[in-house]
């Protein structure tokens, strides 16, 4: 089944869904399924129970991280200037706005095709950037989504444990967004040493001084 | 591992207070297993609930070797990335350069010469024999035989590791590979030494299967131990010889048939219940597998050119597009996600890493299990902390 062809299964199967094709322009030729996040659970649930695709397996799930674009142009637009209308060029700004996408690769084990490239957006990069978890669907992408969830910012709505998995959990930032700036001290992070060192201090003032209420 | 049992006194018990804690009411132990325990392969940790010896809880915590492996290659040449792949899976340097050159073939659309595609073969299977010999011994270090088979394993590791020495000038990070076929050409006579370390390892085979494959400890150990079954092990993504081990039949070098694969006549073992034994028994039985592909590739292999002419080495920059190239590698399907924008570095570099993913199933296969057991179950996944937190 080519991409077209699931692309129209899906739109019969699941009312309302509406994927769109994304090309690609490596000689690897693999193009990819975008799916709309309302219906992105019900047709990833279709893509693995059907009996023709049975994509039973999801091999890789990962990350992008696409940043805000601004395109210029150049536009004639008559003005009146001092009384007589002149043309007068305009540079206009346009901002399209970013954002993340989850990318999965998706296999059949028991069919032996594949992959089917899925990806889904979020609405942009800032404060909207749920997307529904695959994890319920494929247990492999747990630990996945927890790594995209990690390192992008991506929040995946009904994942289980939606843990920080890398990075420590007190850290704050996401260090693969495009736009990360590296702290300039790590030490300056809150880390569980922070609690330590002032318990130990807390202790040698103690001890240092003869009636033992500190320093 | 720190079951402090006297942790019950106040003072020794603020001590442990996050490490370990005591529920008196239900008789838990939580402890946390690593990240600096002799069995875990490395700095990984396992945060384990304990009723008795039983295990009811196991959550793995990564992270300790991370150091984003992917923010590096992204800011760097995808030339500069090759050896920073060596460190992946440190046991398997060459496999991870096939991976990674595989993928970025897909992106650019090289084409490999046939003189370095059988090198390739022999190098990947050669990383699998090593890598196979070694997590049995492992496996076998963590059952209790102290040394012994482990050293057999290494000593035969050695000899392989030599002919990566001569080849590669390297005997661990190799850095071997390079977009559309190999860096150098064989070295006179590595050939004939290749030859005859692949015709005297079937008789490692037989003196380890011998001195294994029947003892009562290790059926005793092992036989029913941590099973997976299939269902799960799909849905659970995972790759290689533990999917196998549970009867599923999935290699990706049958399944792609990328490289040369296709001319070779192997099989691919398959095990029947799924528990630690049959992952034992499916490496034993992949390594000789292995030896047969080696023995036809150092045969069939002729001169030619080892690299693309139109593979460019300096100023690399593929066409804008993305690919995802993947190959068994001896610990599952490792793969290589890519995303060219049209410049010198790649603007995604993901790596899908098997160890990482292999473990999404640690827990279910270690429930009810002993404690003891689960450090035997955990052998047998055969994870390099390198790959798992990159």
């Amino acid at each position: 089944m080519n991409l077209e062809e699931i692309k129209s299964t899906l739109e019969a199967a699941i009312p309302g869904c509406s994927p769109q094709i994304v090309t690609n322009g490596s000689p690897s030729g693999q193009h990819s399924l975008l799916l709309d996040r309302e219906h992105a659970f019900v047709a990833a649930m279709f893509l693995r129970d059907d009996p023709t695709l049975c994509l039973d397996y999801c091999s890789n799930v990962t990350g992008l991280d696409w940043l805000d674009t601004e395109t210029s142009e150049k536009v004639k637009v008559t003005q009146l200037v001092d009384g007589v209308e002149k043309e007068v060029d305009e540079v206009r700004k346009t901002r399209t706005p970013g954002y993340l996408e989850a990318v999965y690769h998706l296999y059949s084990m028991q069919k032996k095709h594949g992959p089917l490239v899925v990806r889904l957006r979020t609405e942009n990069r800032t404060d909207s950037v749920h997307l529904p978890s695959f994890t319920p669907i494929w247990r492999s992408a747990e630990f996945q989504e927890r790594e995209v969830f990690d390192l992008f910012g991506i929040i995946f709505d009904g994942h289980p444990d939606l843990r920080r998995i890398l990075m420590w959990d007190e850290f704050e930032d996401h260090p693969m967004r495009k736009d990360y700036v590296e702290p300039d001290d790590y030490e300056y992070e809150p880390t569980p040493h922070d609690a330590v060192l002032k318990k130990a201090l807390e202790h040698r003032n103690r001890i240092s001084t003869p009636d033992g209420q500190g320093a | 591992m720190s079951t402090s049992m006297e942790a019950s006194t106040p003072a020794a018990h603020q001590g442990f207070a996050d490490a370990t804690m005591i529920d008196h009411e239900s008789d838990l132990l939580q402890i946390s297993l690593g990240p600096h325990h002799p069995s875990t392969h490395g700095v990984f940790r396992m945060d384990v609930v304990l009723d008795g010896e039983r295990v009811v809880k196991l959550k793995p915590v990564f992270g300790y070797l991370h150091r984003n492996h992917e923010k590096i290659a992204e800011s760097t040449t995808y030339l500069a990335s090759i050896p920073y792949t060596d460190r992946l899976d440190y046991m398997c340097s060459l496999s991870n350069n096939w991976a990674y050159a595989l993928s970025v073939e897909k992106l650019a659309g090289l084409q490999v010469p046939e003189r370095a595609e059988y090198i390739r073969v022999i190098a990947a299977e050669l990383t699998r024999l090593q890598n196979h010999a070694s997590t049995i011994g492992f496996l076998m270090q963590e059952m209790g035989a102290s040394g012994t088979p482990l050293m057999y394993a290494f000593r035969e590791r050695e000899k392989i590791l030599d002919l990566f020495e001569a080849l590669t000038g390297s005997r661990m990070m190799c850095n071997y590979m390079r977009f559309g076929g190999c860096r150098v050409d064989l070295p006179a006579g590595w050939l004939d030494q290749a030859r005859k370390t692949v015709d005297e390892y079937p008789r490692f085979l037989d003196e380890f299967e011998s001195l294994l494959a029947s003892n009562e400890i290790l059926l005793a150990r092992t036989q029913g131990v941590g099973v997976l079954p299939p269902k799960l092990a799909i849905q659970g993504g995972v790759t290689g010889p533990i999917l196998r081990a549970s009867g599923v039949n999935y290699d990706i070098r049958k399944v792609d048939r990328y490289g040369i694969y296709e001319r070779f006549d192997f099989k691919v073992p398959l095990g029947e219940h799924g528990d630690v034994y049959d992952r034992y028994m499916i490496r034993m039985l992949e390594m000789r597998e292995s030896l047969k592909i080696l023995d036809q590739a150092l045969h069939q292999i002729t001169p030619g050119p080892i690299i693309d002419p139109k593979a460019k080495i300096r100023g690399f920059r593929p066409k804008p597009g993305e690919a995802y190239g993947r190959i068994e590698s001896p610990k599952g399907e490792l793969g290589f996600y890519l995303i060219s924008d049209g410049t010198p570095n790649p603007y995604r570099y993901r790596v899908r890493p098997p160890s990482l993913i292999n473990l999404t199933v640690l827990e279910d296969m270690c429930l009810g299990s002993s404690l003891a057991d689960t450090v035997v179950i955990f052998g047998t996944i055969d994870i390099v902390l390198g790959e798992v937190d990159r």
